[in-house]
């Protein structure tokens, strides 16, 4: 991963807000297992209440809201970061058992269980022997 | 930005490299494009009012307890590890983009804090630090005899 990579980056491809407010792509680790996907998503600012995560067919989206960064009473001086909400959308490969979906929101990260649906898993096949 | 000329450089062959750190030290400062590294990272913004100053950090899925934060005179240190999900036998990242590991970073502030007045708090992933300025460091405000 390049230096840059570590900063937010602006979601330039996601269709724009009525709210005039910049699109951050999250960033993601995706990792399997024999029975499901595993997605965790870094998405400061956000909580269970202000995140969505939606599945049409095999596409995936998770998208967050975030309300602006402002201290009250306080006025910006230095900045590193801006804040706006965050939008990615993955395609999905596997069959995944959207019943069985589940997500959780921790310190603005979003933890996504994708179980695969049943005739997708691996199946182990016992070879007798002759 | 603030490119040195040719002259000064010629002239101060033996510190050029300071010149090219110093240099690129002040374009990051007076440029708000993200021209940050990974130095940089977790990102803050600093808040200034009178007689104190908040800092704010985003720095996702921590656990608080994992997060250091000191302060001496007018330094702030905040540093802390980042840890992975732990993969079983078998299991494989199809995508590692989130970062992980040590991290730290030193601010240098522009008072002295009252570091026993220093408060911090995390939620939902973004880091909030407030510190008061030291009282004896204060402006006074100088009354004029007529």
């Amino acid at each position: 991963m390049s230096e840059k990579d570590l900063q937010k980056t602006e979601n330039t491809a996601v269709t724009e807000k009525i709210r005039n407010v910049k699109i951050f792509v999250p960033h993601v680790d995706i990792y399997e297992t024999r029975d499901a996907l595993f997605l965790i998503a870094d998405m400061p600012g956000v909580d269970d209440k202000s995140v969505d995560v939606e599945m049409e067919k095999n596409i995936l989206t998770i998208s967050g809201r975030v309300e602006n960064g402002r201290v009250k009473d306080y006025s910006l001086v230095f900045s590193e970061y801006e804040v706006g909400d965050y939008e990615r959308t993955f395609t999905l490969s596997n069959e995944i058992d959207r019943e069985k979906i589940r997500a959780t929101v921790k310190q603005g990260v979003l933890r996504l269980e994708l179980p695969k649906a049943e005739k997708e898993k691996p199946k182990k096949i016992a070879i007798n022997a002759a | 930005m603030f490119g040195p000329g040719i002259w000064r450089v010629k002239r101060f062959a033996d510190s050029v490299p300071e010149i090219m750190d110093l240099q690129r030290e002040i374009n990051r400062l007076f440029s708000n494009v993200g021209q940050n590294t990974a130095l940089d990272y977790p990102a803050i913004n600093v808040w200034e009012k009178d007689d104190s100053l908040v800092v704010t950090m985003e720095w996702p899925g921590m656990e608080p307890e994992n997060i250091n934060i000191s302060v001496t005179g007018a330094t702030l240190t905040i540093s802390g590890a980042a840890k992975a999900d732990s993969l079983k036998e078998g299991e494989i990242y199809l995508r590692q983009e989130r970062a992980l590991g040590n991290f730290q970073r030193n601010f240098q502030l522009p008072f002295q804090v009252d570091s026993k007045k220093v408060e911090a708090k995390y939620e939902k992933g973004i880091l909030n630090i407030i510190l008061p300025r030291l009282k004896e460091d204060l402006p006074k405000k100088i009354k004029i005899n007529s």
